[in-house]
């Protein structure tokens, strides 16, 4: 087993630390390094033909527009409740709550096919326990853009409480007592005392959602159901076209989903203080599913 | 209590600010709380639930149904197993990522780091379009793994490489080599001095990681959908059965397929837990 040699790395044993890193790079190279170069390169293969051609084509603008506002949608629904309840969970006593905050977790452990076939049981017009008195009342949730919101909020929901609530622990509520002692209300305590501090937690939380909210694809698929063009998003967009035999197209749009959240992660990579206290790896870990 | 905690303390503030009681709902929030429970319960709550009352609405019928269906059990099957064998792939890899990352000292090596974000920043349904352009029909290095076993294995071990890497790294770096060298003065070799010092420190973190790998890989579909074919009895993972089950208007069976694969990440976390507790206690 090459990891016995602890000391022996750090010391120096030249063999071994050079296998490791050949297992190491070359693991990773196959796995993930090599198949995403090679997509990068058959994207540009043409140029930037295929992007042209891409942003030309009505379903795509159509799919990429309604991306967007679904995954805008589901972040600001997150903003909200996440830090709401990441305030209740952290700063208040109620009954109940150590379930509530076990519970919070649980959208990161579900698959995102059995998400879609939860909302659909409840909300579909036609068998669904409350969609058909909301059809009734002309209120259409499943194969239409609320449902796609829902869905989309429901994968995402935990990423903002995650990164706010160890920050409010750290943080403590000394300032915001002394604030409250001065005078402030309730709101300015807010605005003015804990919102600053935790800052770059919601930051972090939002860009993390919005990276998540952008690509998923199972849930939103389900939801969607198969009304052609109108309810498509990107990411199934990339499969339609794939499948359809236009892979340039697909890789485009790809490749346009994967610099939309890795310039979130960098952008946020850059503007984050070095001192921040969540690490990375809770940070990353939070990105996906969770037990 | 709390005055005799707070001259123990001394005036700390840390500490007395952990004794202060936490605020009781006052009407603002308590009206929050509300609002948050309904939605919650709106959007996760109750849809879950309706999953697994829909599943057992004929007692036990809809499961038998699922685990007497060839194709169903065989889905199912294949799943666990890949996902076990990919999280066994994660554990030993992903230790050794982390070591190289932490120990290690090379050029290229924050390249490294970055590769491993990657699987985190692409959407499923890309990653399933990355692996093709390597193992699919046109692939460079002359294989074909399209549509076959292997394929939805490397998705697997795709979409799952960070979680053992990222959990076991910070504990790798906050962890002193004074303890390591100590053994090893003491005359411990080092396959003592990685199984009573270093496992035993890195087992709880290896097997969160692991956790998490395997309930991200029983319910991964994104990725397979372009990548594994989902040929009947052959390729086709659990999560694509849930899929036909819902096209095929049959949303019972879909549930009752959907609450086993949560019955397996549940017992899995259970096993994981127990695995790694045995472990620290070797130490």
């Amino acid at each position: 087993m090459a990891s016995t040699a602890s000391t022996a790395v750090a010391r120096g044993n030249p063999v071994l630390k050079w296998v490791l890193r050949l297992v190491v790079v070359g693991y990773l190279f196959f796995l993930v390094g090599w198949p995403s170069g090679l997509i990068v390169r058959r994207t540009f293969e043409g140029g930037t033909q295929a992007f042209s051609d891409a942003l030309n084509d009505p379903d795509v603008t159509h799919a990429l527009q309604l991306s967007g506002t679904i995954a805008i949608f589901a972040v600001l629904i997150n903003l909200v409740f996440g830090v709401g309840m990441s305030l209740l969970l952290v700063r208040y006593e109620f009954p109940g709550k150590r379930a509530l905050s076990a519970l919070i977790d649980l959208p990161l452990a579900v698959s995102p096919i059995v998400v879609g076939l939860a909302l659909i049981l409840v909300y579909n017009p036609r068998y669904g326990w409350f969609g058909e008195g909301l059809d009734a009342h002309g209120i259409q949730i499943i194969f239409a853009k609320p449902g796609m919101i829902m869905a989309t909020t429901f994968v995402a929901l935990p990423l903002v409480i995650r990164e706010v609530v160890p920050v409010l622990e750290d943080m403590g509520d000394d300032q915001e007592q002394a604030a409250t002692s001065l005078g402030a209300n309730a709101w300015q305590t807010f605005w003015r005392i804990t919102l600053p501090g935790i800052k770059w937690a919601v930051v972090y939380g939002v860009v993390l959602s919005m990276a998540r909210s952008l690509g998923e694809f199972g849930a939103v698929k389900v939801v969607a159901g198969n009304i052609s063009g109108e309810t498509t998003t990107a990411p199934v967009l990339v499969q339609q076209k794939y499948q359809n035999f236009e892979q340039q197209t697909a890789y485009a749009v790809s490749f346009l989903l994967v610099a939309a959240a890795v310039v979130c992660l960098i952008v946020v990579a850059l503007l984050r203080p070095k001192d921040h206290t969540t690490s990375r790896a809770t940070a990353t870990a939070a990105l996906q599913e969770k037990p | 209590m709390s005055t005799a905690t707070a001259t123990v303390a001394g005036g700390r503030p840390a500490r007395v600010r952990r004794s202060a009681p936490r605020h009781s709902l006052t009407r603002g929030s308590a009206l929050g709380l509300g609002v948050g429970m309904i939605w919650f319960s709106l959007l996760v709550l109750i849809p879950l639930a309706a999953v697994v009352w829909t599943a057992g609405e004929d007692g036990l019928g809809a499961f038998t149904d699922a685990l007497t269906n060839k194709q169903t059990f065989n889905a199912l099957k294949l799943t666990v197993l890949s996902s076990l064998g990919v999280t066994a792939v994660n554990i030993v890899m992903g230790t050794i990522i982390a070591w190289v990352l932490v120990r290690d000292r090379f050029p290229g090596k924050k390249l490294i780091d970055l590769v491993i974000d990657i699987p985190f920043a692409m959407p499923t349904i890309v990653a399933g379009l990355v692996l093709l352009s390597l193992y699919g029909a046109e692939s460079p290095l002359g294989v074909e793994w399209n549509n076959t076993r292997k394929a939805v294995f490397l998705a697997l071990a795709f979409v799952t490489v960070p979680f053992v890497v990222r959990t076991v790294q910070p504990v790798l770096e906050e962890m002193d080599t004074d303890v390591e060298d100590a053994a090893a003065s003491l005359g411990a070799s080092r396959a003592t001095t990685f199984r009573r010092v270093i496992l035993p420190t890195l087992a709880p973190a290896i097997f969160a990681g692991a956790t998490l790998s395997f309930a991200r890989a029983i319910s991964e579909y994104g990725s397979l959908v372009l990548l594994s074919g989902n040929l009947p009895n052959r390729t086709e993972v659990a999560s694509v059965r849930v899929y036909s089950a819902i096209e095929g208007g049959n949303p019972q069976s879909a549930a009752a397929v959907a609450t086993i694969l949560l019955l397996v990440a549940l017992v899995a976390i259970v096993v994981f837990d127990l695995i790694q507790r045995r472990l620290a206690r070797r130490g």
